[in-house]
C-alpha cells in the first residue's frame, strides 16, 4: 500500500512548487525569490567582494579599462571615442538598470504594465497625452542629422544591451525579482525619453500656470492678477546684473487685434485638475567667482541643482577619458556624457531656468469622434495617435489622442482626470515637442576648451531651458540662460488662448544671441538661483512670477566676499540664512498687537524675537515663523480665492510680504466675508494666534524642532510602497527660501565645487550612493556625510595612477 | 549512515544543480536521491528536509554574514519579519526544506511502490 503515500506526497510537492513559483498579488514567487542561488540573497553584495572583471565584445573598437575607486566611482579610459560611451552605457546598466528601465517606462506612460495599481492608469494616460513618445521620436530624428551624436547614442545603447545580455536570474536587479518582471532591451528612444522626462520635470505641465491663472482671471481683474503674480518683484535680483543694457530686439511679436475681446475679457475658464500640481521651484543654485575674488587667483565654479531626492539617485558619478576628452562629474544613467562637471580646461553646471514653455489652446472639435477641429475657417483633420496601455492583469486600455497644429489635445471629454465638469478640449503647445538634440550639449561641453566651445555646445539646449554657468582656467566666467523660448507678445500664454485660427500661435523664437547671458561681469561673480534672469528692461516678454530670496542671498554674500576659498564655497552651499525672514519677521513683530496674546503665545513670540534668521536643523524659531506665515497666507487669501471652486495657486510668500510691506491698505487684507474692514494689524495678530494654537498641539510630538517638523526623507523610486528602501528622519536644516533649500522631498541633488587652479581642485557629494542595489553598502553610503554638509575630494584620475590604493576593482573590456 | 548520505547528497547535488537550473531543481534532486537510497518513508522526508534546510539556510547565512545584514534587514521589514535577519534565514531554509522533504517522500514512496512488500532495513 505505497501508492497512496506516493500520490499524496507527489501532489503535495507539485502543489508546493507551483504555489512557490507563482506570484500572489504583491507577494513575489517565494521559491524563486527566497532561493539563495537565484533569489534576493544573490543581490546581497559581499562587503569585501573581489570587483575585478573582464569582458569581450565585438561591438568595441579597442580596449577600455575601468577603475573603480573606493566610493565606487568608475574611471573609464577608452582608446576610441565611441567605446567610452559603450562602456558608460554598460556601467550605468550594471549599477542602475532597474532605475533606467523604470524611468523609461514611466516616461512613456507604461507603468500600468508593471505595477498593479489602478491609480496609475491616469498617470500613464497623462504621459501619453503629453506626447512624451512623440517628443522623443522627434528628438531621434534630429540626432540622426548629426553623425557623431548618432554614433555616441548607438554606442551607449549597445553598451546597455551588452550588460543586459550578461544577466541571469540570479544577477537580475532586486526590484525585478520583487515585482516579477524582466528588463526590456534598451533603445535610443529610451535615452531620448529620459531627456523628455527631464523636460517634463523642469519645463513641463507643472511649470505652466496657464490653467490656474485662467481660473483666477474669472474672479480677479487683470490689474489684480498683475499684483498677485508680478512679473518683476520689488526685491528682484536678476542673474544678469541690474542695469545691464540689452540690444534693440531683433524680433517683435505682434499682438492680435482681438486680444481684448477674445483673450483678456473672454471667460475661457477651464477646470482640469492640474496634474501634476504646479511646481514651486525652490532650489538649485550655481555661481562662479573670478580669480580676482579668490585666494588662489583662479576661478571657482559651484553648482547644487535641487531635485526630488530619491534612492537610487538620479545622478551617477563618473570620469570619462578618451583621446579627445577627459571629463568628470555627475552623469544621468540613461544618457551618454557628463552633465554637470569639469574637464582639464573648464567647468560647467546648471540650474533650472523655470521658463514657461507650454501654452494651451482651446480646440473646437466637429463632433464626438474628435477627428476634425475648426482652424482657419475650415475643418481640419486631426492626426490620431492610438495609445494602447497594457495593464499588468493582461487587459488593454485604448486611448486615442488627437494631434492638432498646436500639438496633442491634452484634455477633452474622454480625459478629464475624474473631473466631470470639463467639457472643453485643450491642446498643448510645448517646445519639447519640437526637434532638438540636447545630447549634443554634453557631448560637446565635455570636450570644451574655452568660452567659444561652451557657447557652441550649449546652443543645442532647447528644452528644458537651463542657466549654464561656466568657468575656465584662462580666467573666464560666464552664464547664459539657454533654451528655445517662444517669442511672445506681452501677456501671451498667461491664459488659455483661442485655438480657432493661427492668430494666437507662437510667432517664432527669441533669437539665440538674445538669450540672457553675461561674460566676465564687473562684479567678479555670477549667480543664479531660479530667479527671473533679467530686470524689467529685457525686451522680450517672460510670463510668470519668480521667487527671489535665494538669489538675493547668493548675490549679497558673494558681493561681500573676498579672497574666497573652497571652504568658503562649501559654507555658502550649506548656508541657511533667510533674507526673507530677516525682512519679514521684524515687520510682523512691529505690526502684531501683543496685548491680545496670552502667555503661551508670548513664549512662541519671544522665541521668534531671539532668532538669527538661520533655518538650522535644531532651531525652533523656523517652525514658528513658517507656521505664522502659512497662517497669514490663509488669513489674507482664503476669502477671495474661495470665490472660485476651481484649481488655483496662492501667490508665494515673497509676494504677500512685499505687498503688505508696500501698502498696509493692500485690498486683499480685508476679509470679504465679514461686514467690517479688517486691518493688517488685526490679520497679523489673528494669524499668529491661530498658528500658536497649531504649534501648541504639535509641540508635545516634536518640540517644534525644525528638522523633525520638516520631516525630510529620501524615498526609493517606488515611493511609499517600499519604505524599507528609504531613508527617513534626515536631520537637516534649510528650506525653499534659503540657499540650502532642502524641503521635505527636494534638496541639493549634487553639490559640486571646482577650483580651476593648474591642477583642478574639485569637491562633490550627492545624497545616495553609486549602486542602485539596496543590498549594496554603496546604496546609500553618501547620505550621512551629505546630511553633515561634508564633501568628497573628486579625483580626476590619470591612468598611470591605476596602482593607487583607492582603486578597489578593475573592469577590462576588449574587442572580440 | 544512509540518512547522512542521503542528506549530504541532497544538499550537494542541489547546490550544483542550482547553479544551472531554476530553484525547483531542489525538488527533483531530493526526489531522485530518495529514489536511489533506500530509506524509511519518514526518514526520507527528514533527509530531504534537512538537506535543503542546511543548503538554503547555510547559503543564506553565509551570504548574509558577508553582506553584514544590509539587505536581509530591509527584506525582513518588507515581508514583514520585524527586520530580523535570522528569522528571514529560517523562513528561507524552511520553505526550501519543505519542498525537499515532500519531494524526497515522493521519491521514497515510488521506490517502495515498485518493490512491493519489501521491508526497509537500516
Amino acid at each position: 500500500m505505497r501508492v497512496v503515500p506516493f500520490i499524496v506526497s507527489t501532489v503535495v510537492t507539485v502543489a508546493l512548487v507551483f504555489a512557490l513559483n507563482k506570484r500572489w498579488g504583491s507577494i513575489p514567487e517565494l521559491g524563486k525569490f527566497l532561493s539563495p542561488q537565484t533569489g534576493f540573497w544573490q543581490n546581497a553584495d559581499g562587503s569585501s567582494e573581489n570587483m575585478d572583471e573582464a569582458f569581450s565584445f565585438k561591438n568595441l573598437k579597442g580596449a577600455v579599462n575601468v577603475y573603480l575607486d573606493e566610493r565606487l566611482v568608475p574611471h573609464v579610459f577608452a582608446e576610441q571615442e565611441e567605446d567610452a560611451y559603450f562602456v558608460q552605457g554598460f556601467i550605468h546598466a550594471k549599477y542602475r538598470l532597474w532605475q533606467m528601465d523604470f524611468q523609461a517606462r514611466y516616461a512613456a506612460g507604461r507603468l500600468s504594465e508593471i505595477l498593479n495599481d489602478s491609480k496609475l492608469l491616469n498617470v500613464d494616460r497623462l504621459q501619453r497625452r503629453t506626447g512624451m513618445v512623440f517628443a522623443a521620436e522627434n528628438m531621434l530624428a534630429e540626432i540622426a542629422k548629426d553623425p557623431f551624436s548618432q554614433q555616441v547614442l548607438d554606442a551607449y545603447t549597445t553598451g546597455v544591451n551588452a550588460y543586459i545580455g550578461t544577466l541571469t536570474q540570479s544577477s537580475m536587479p532586486l526590484e525585478f525579482k520583487l515585482l516579477g518582471y524582466k528588463p526590456e532591451p534598451w533603445s535610443n528612444l529610451k535615452s531620448a525619453l529620459f531627456v523628455k522626462l527631464m523636460s517634463a520635470d523642469l519645463a513641463g505641465l507643472g511649470l505652466a500656470r496657464d490653467l490656474p491663472f485662467t481660473n483666477e482671471k474669472s474672479i480677479f481683474s487683470l490689474e489684480e492678477m498683475a499684483l498677485l503674480y508680478p512679473q518683476v518683484s520689488d526685491s528682484s535680483q536678476p542673474i544678469i546684473p541690474k542695469g545691464t543694457l540689452f540690444d534693440v530686439p531683433l524680433l517683435t511679436a505682434v499682438t492680435p487685434a482681438t486680444v481684448d475681446s477674445l483673450y483678456y475679457t473672454n471667460d475661457t475658464t477651464v477646470n482640469p485638475v492640474q496634474v501634476p500640481k504646479i511646481t514651486d521651484i525652490k532650489g538649485s543654485n550655481n555661481w562662479a567667482v573670478s580669480g580676482s575674488k579668490t585666494a588662489s587667483g583662479a576661478p571657482i565654479l559651484c553648482n547644487d541643482p535641487h531635485l526630488r531626492l530619491s534612492l537610487p539617485s538620479i545622478w551617477f558619478e563618473m570620469q570619462l577619458h578618451t583621446p579627445t576628452m577627459n571629463a568628470y562629474g555627475a552623469t544621468f544613467p540613461s544618457i551618454p556624457g557628463v552633465v554637470i562637471g569639469y574637464n582639464d580646461d573648464v567647468a560647467f553646471g546648471v540650474t533650472n531656468a523655470g521658463r514657461d514653455v507650454i501654452d494651451y489652446y482651446r480646440i473646437k472639435f466637429k463632433d464626438g469622434s474628435r477627428t476634425e477641429y475648426w482652424y482657419n475657417n475650415t475643418w481640419q483633420q486631426c492626426k490620431m495617435r492610438v495609445e494602447q496601455i497594457k495593464k499588468r492583469d493582461g487587459s488593454v486600455f485604448t486611448d486615442s489622442v488627437a494631434y492638432t497644429v498646436f500639438g496633442p489635445v491634452l484634455y477633452d471629454n474622454t480625459f478629464n482626470n475624474d473631473d466631470s465638469s470639463i467639457n472643453s478640449a485643450l491642446a498643448m503647445r510645448w517646445t519639447a515637442h519640437d526637434p532638438s538634440n540636447e545630447l549634443a550639449v554634453w557631448i560637446k561641453l565635455d570636450r570644451a576648451k574655452n568660452y567659444a566651445d561652451y557657447e557652441d555646445a550649449i546652443s543645442n539646449m532647447a528644452t528644458p531651458g537651463q542657466n549654464f554657468v561656466f568657468a575656465a582656467k584662462n580666467g573666464d566666467i560666464a552664464i547664459r540662460q539657454q533654451g528655445r523660448f517662444p517669442l511672445r507678445w506681452t501677456g501671451q500664454g498667461l491664459y488659455v488662448m483661442p485655438g480657432e485660427d493661427s492668430s494666437y500661435a507662437w510667432q517664432g523664437w527669441i533669437p539665440q544671441k538674445e538669450n540672457p547671458h553675461i561674460l566676465n561681469p564687473a562684479e567678479g561673480f555670477i549667480q543664479s538661483a531660479n530667479q527671473r534672469a533679467v530686470d524689467s528692461t529685457y525686451p522680450y516678454f517672460i510670463p510668470g512670477d519668480y521667487f527671489t530670496p535665494r538669489g538675493i542671498s547668493a548675490y549679497q554674500q558673494l558681493s561681500a566676499m573676498q579672497n574666497i576659498t573652497v571652504d568658503d564655497m562649501k559654507r555658502l552651499q550649506n548656508d541657511v540664512y533667510s533674507t526673507l525672514a530677516a525682512d519679514a519677521v521684524p515687520f510682523l513683530l512691529q505690526n502684531i498687537d501683543e496685548n491680545y496674546l496670552n502667555d503661551s503665545e508670548l513664549t512662541y513670540l519671544n522665541e521668534l524675537k531671539k532668532w538669527d534668521f538661520n533655518v538650522t536643523a535644531n532651531a525652533k524659531a523656523p517652525t514658528i515663523y513658517q507656521a505664522w506665515f502659512d497662517s497669514l497666507e490663509k488669513q489674507i487669501w482664503t476669502d477671495e480665492f474661495a470665490q472660485s471652486n476651481r484649481s488655483f495657486e496662492y501667490p508665494d510668500e515673497q509676494t504677500l510680504f512685499e505687498a503688505i510691506k508696500r501698502d498696509s491698505l493692500f485690498r486683499f487684507i480685508d476679509n470679504v466675508n465679514t461686514p467690517g474692514l479688517e486691518t493688517l494689524n488685526q490679520q497679523i495678530t489673528t494669524s499668529f494666534k491661530l498658528a500658536a494654537g497649531g504649534l501648541a498641539k504639535e509641540e508635545p510630538t516634536n518640540g517644534l524642532i525644525w528638522w523633525k517638523h520638516k520631516g525630510s526623507f529620501i524615498l526609493h523610486s517606488l515611493r511609499e510602497s517600499l519604505m524599507p528602501f528609504a531613508r527617513t528622519g534626515l536631520q537637516t536644516g534649510g528650506w525653499g527660501t534659503v540657499l540650502m533649500a532642502h524641503s521635505k522631498t527636494h534638496g541639493p541633488s549634487w553639490r559640486m565645487i571646482v577650483q580651476l587652479t593648474g591642477e583642478t581642485e574639485a569637491w562633490g557629494i550627492y545624497p545616495a550612493g553609486q549602486s542602485g542595489n539596496p543590498g549594496s553598502k554603496f546604496y546609500d553610503n553618501f547620505i550621512d556625510d551629505w546630511v553633515a554638509g561634508k564633501y568628497y575630494r573628486l579625483w580626476m584620475m590619470k591612468e598611470s595612477e591605476k596602482g593607487d590604493k583607492r582603486i578597489i576593482g578593475t573592469i577590462n573590456f576588449t574587442t572580440s | 549512515m544512509r540518512f547522512l548520505l542521503a542528506t549530504f547528497l541532497t544538499a550537494t547535488l542541489s547546490l550544483i544543480a542550482g547553479i544551472y537550473t531554476p530553484w525547483w531543481s531542489i525538488a527533483i534532486i531530493s526526489f531522485l536521491v530518495a529514489l536511489l537510497i533506500k530509506q524509511r518513508f519518514g526518514i526520507a522526508f527528514l533527509s530531504g528536509f534537512v538537506g535543503i534546510f542546511l543548503l538554503w539556510g547555510g547559503l543564506s547565512f553565509w551570504i548574509d554574514a558577508a553582506n553584514k545584514q544590509v539587505l536581509s534587514h530591509k527584506i525582513a521589514l518588507i515581508f514583514p519579519l520585524s527586520g530580523s535577519s535570522i528569522l528571514l534565514i529560517l523562513v528561507t531554509a524552511v520553505v526550501g526544506a519543505l519542498v525537499g522533504g515532500f519531494a524526497a517522500m515522493s521519491g521514497s514512496s515510488l521506490r517502495r511502490a515498485e518493490r512491493q512488500g519489501q521491508v526497509p532495513v537500516k
